[in-house]
């Protein structure tokens, strides 16, 4: 019988020897030069004129909607907002890799991902105004999306905790025979919690079909990485827990594509869990709850911002002769427009009725909740200016 | 005398107490430079160096741990975890660690000096992860003590307390109140006790217990009541674990009735272990059932935040009931 222990394979050594961290140099696939030129040595990722301008379209159309929806935080019309500004390749570009029925288990900060599956303005909005136009029934902070029939988990904030969940979804995949995997989004500080050392330990164990993908954005709310970790970024973690890992570009569109197109491969054809760390820089303020004056510099943030990947990406679509200039300027607008509609739209819709205080707390309402449905509803007949938005359906 | 938030009434508790104590050290997310989400540790950092206020990685269960180690070599930790909603990962250092630690050496080692604060509590749109009242789960965990500040300047005087005393607290501070709540607060140190209920108001029809955010809801509901001749007495009850129960039941004695608001769901809330316990102690007073008006059953609501509060309405309709019966 094979010895299954691992230790039984060690090589021995005679010299006091400590291993320090950095002796292993984790390369970052870069295939887009700053510029939006080829690298002469990469290869350029098999992308028809469609993906590569779908690409391209969904990361104007996520910045557009950013601009947007803090603005409309600003003037009170949401309580809450969180931008992807400066990391839109990564969402987007990691996204196009996968197949519509891969099931993506996101973040906060992945709006781009689910604008790329086919999430429409008017589901943002509903999602944003709690109403009851949105599948999840108004229960959560704006930005918190989830879509089953877009095979979008339903995001939650505690940070982390979907990172062993995607494996145990991925799993499940595997055992069902499904012809699809997981991917798992969070951020760099999300890293630190004891659920993504769960996660991919158990992921790495059980050979689950799952995507790790860790934007490293360079930032927790105010917390800089350098305070976060001290070893080589998150992507020296996968070795160690025996995970097959890749170091990317986050701001190069091609590169997050072909990085993600090939770890999909991996994760379908050996069953097995793969890590793509995404370089980039959170462009945006944490959420519109932060400022970033009161802990970074004016010129940190104007280094990433000449790294633009949508900038980078319109160059080298120039190139091959797939960018149009009017047509975008075009699309910039409109995209603009039904933002404000969908947005107008979205507000006049009322929100769920109050039975729905009670629903989905289980399959079925048991009797205390129903007890305490009716006395709530007694209150409401008797106080209904007091409760605006839901006295006018209480009947 | 100074006018002070509730913020800034916890960063001046918290510039005292380092000012005497070098043992202190302040820690939690985001809590160095920037001063923590709500700025309560602002220039900590700068006042004290960053080995004594710093950021640290994003894992509750390693702040927790970390500051549990702290506590058991002698220094003074006082973690934040940056939303009561987010303390669940460190559950198993706070229960199984934190407040066994004297308990299973026999008193050789303990984690008395630590403090965790974090905020709490709803009626800021903050949905299900961020408006959550968690002491009931905490009260259930003997070796733990349990303290809730209603205003600046409870703030300064039960945190002062909760960071001298010798057992370890869970400091929960009422978020909704951060920046709404301004009192005069002495800029000198003082104390107020761990363990004593405090009485707001004087009555003699009915007494209203609570804690942190809703004393406020509790004296709209009283005054109301008043408008129909009725009087209220108000009890903040202050401390959750362990809670004073004898002023508890001499002012129920007194009144007759009793009614407890709470934010967090009414089953296994901290009411229940109240009115268990007033019931035993003045069963023969009591003049009509122990009302608890609280959050429902259900997850904390977005859209639904209004109706789900236990609010002033809520409450003087439960003190009429009461008065009624």
């Amino acid at each position: 019988m094979q010895d299954r222990n691992h230790l039984a394979r060690v090589e021995t050594t005679h010299q006091v020897h400590i291993i320090e961290n950095g002796l292993i140099d984790i390369p970052m696939l870069q295939i887009l030069k700053p510029d939006g030129t080829l690298h002469d040595e990469a290869q350029e990722p098999a992308l028809s004129e469609d993906v590569a301008r779908k690409i391209y379209d969904t990361m104007e159309y996520i910045r557009v909607l950013d601009e947007r929806m803090i603005g409309a935080q600003r003037q009170g019309r949401i309580s809450f907002y969180l931008a992807s500004t400066g990391e839109e390749a990564a969402a987007v570009g990691s996204a196009a890799a996968l197949s519509p029925d891969d099931m993506i288990m996101s973040q906060y900060r992945e709006q781009g991902a689910l604008a790329y599956r086919g999430y429409t303005t008017s589901q943002f909005m509903n999602q944003m105004f709690s109403n009851e136009k949105d599948p999840n029934k108004g229960r959560q902070m704006p930005i918190h999306y989830g879509d089953k029939a877009l095979n979008f988990m339903t995001i939650s904030s505690p940070l982390g905790t979907q990172i062993p969940q995607a494996a145990g979804y991925a799993y499940g995949q595997k055992m069902a025979g499904n012809d699809a995997i997981t991917i798992c989004y969070f951020g760099e500080g999300a890293a630190s919690e004891g659920d993504f050392h769960a996660g991919l330990n158990m992921a790495a164990v059980l050979k689950c079909p799952v995507i790790f993908f860790c934007r490293n954005n360079g930032y927790a709310i105010s917390t800089p990485a350098a305070e976060q970790f001290a070893g080589d970024g998150i992507a020296s973690r996968g070795l160690g827990y025996g995970v097959k890992t890749i170091r990317v570009d986050g701001n190069d569109p091609l590169a997050v594509f072909a990085a993600t197109k090939r770890a999909r491969e991996l994760a379908l054809e050996e069953r097995c869990p793969v890590l793509i760390e995404a370089m980039t820089y959170r462009l945006a303020a944490h959420s519109t709850s932060d400022d970033p004056t009161g802990y970074r510099s004016r010129e940190e943030e104007d280094k990433w911002r000449a790294k633009d990947p949508i900038q980078r990406m319109a160059k080298w679509l120039q190139q091959k002769g797939w960018y149009d200039e009017a047509a975008n300027k075009q699309l910039i607008d409109e995209t603009r427009q039904e933002v404000l509609k969908a947005l107008k739209e979205a507000e006049k819709v009322s929100i769920n009725p109050i039975e729905d205080i009670v629903s989905d707390v289980y399959d079925e309402v048991p009797w205390h909740l129903k007890e305490q449905l009716d006395n709530l509803k007694d209150h409401i007949r008797q106080y209904p200016d007091a409760y605006p938005k839901t006295s006018g359906r209480v009947k | 005398m100074a006018k002070m938030n509730l913020l800034q009434a916890i960063n001046n508790a918290l510039i005292t107490v380092m000012d005497q104590d070098e043992r202190v050290m302040v820690f939690g997310e985001d809590v160095g430079h920037f001063g923590g989400v709500f700025r309560a540790t602002s220039n900590l950092q700068e006042k004290y160096g960053r080995g004594r206020c710093f950021n640290t990685p994003l894992t509750e269960q390693g702040i927790i741990g970390f500051a549990n180690g702290l506590a058991s070599q002698g220094s003074v930790p006082v973690a934040e975890i940056q939303f009561g909603d987010y303390i669940f990962p460190a559950f198993d250092q706070i229960v199984n660690e934190t407040a066994k630690f004297r308990y299973r050496s026999g008193g050789q080692f303990s984690c008395g000096t630590l403090t965790i604060r974090t905020p709490y509590g709803g009626g800021i749109a903050g949905g299900h992860y961020h408006s959550q009242s968690p002491e009931a789960f905490f009260a259930h965990c003997p070796g733990l003590k349990i303290v809730i500040p209603r205003n600046p300047y409870q703030a300064k005087g039960l945190l002062l307390a909760s960071i001298r005393d010798d057992n370890p607290v869970l400091f929960l501070e009422p978020k909704r109140l951060y920046r709404a709540s301004v009192s005069d607060v002495p800029e000198e140190d003082y104390e107020l006790p761990l363990g004593k209920a405090d009485t707001v108001q004087e009555g003699s029809d009915i007494t209203l217990l609570g804690w942190g955010a809703q004393i406020e809801i509790l004296q709209k509901a009283a005054d109301m009541a008043l408008e129909d001749g009725v009087s209220c007495e108000i009890i903040d009850l202050r401390s959750i674990l362990p809670w004073d129960a004898d002023a508890v039941a001499e002012s129920v004695m007194k009144t007759g009735r009793l009614l407890i608001n709470h934010e967090a769901p009414l089953t296994g809330g901290f009411a229940s272990e109240v009115a268990a316990t007033i019931q035993d102690r003045c069963f023969l007073y009591l003049e009509a059932p122990i009302a608890r008006v609280c959050g429902l059953d259900t997850p904390y609501p977005l859209a639904h935040e209004k109706e789900y509060m236990p609010d002033e309405l809520k409450t003087y309709e439960a003190i009429k009931r009461t008065l009624k019966y």
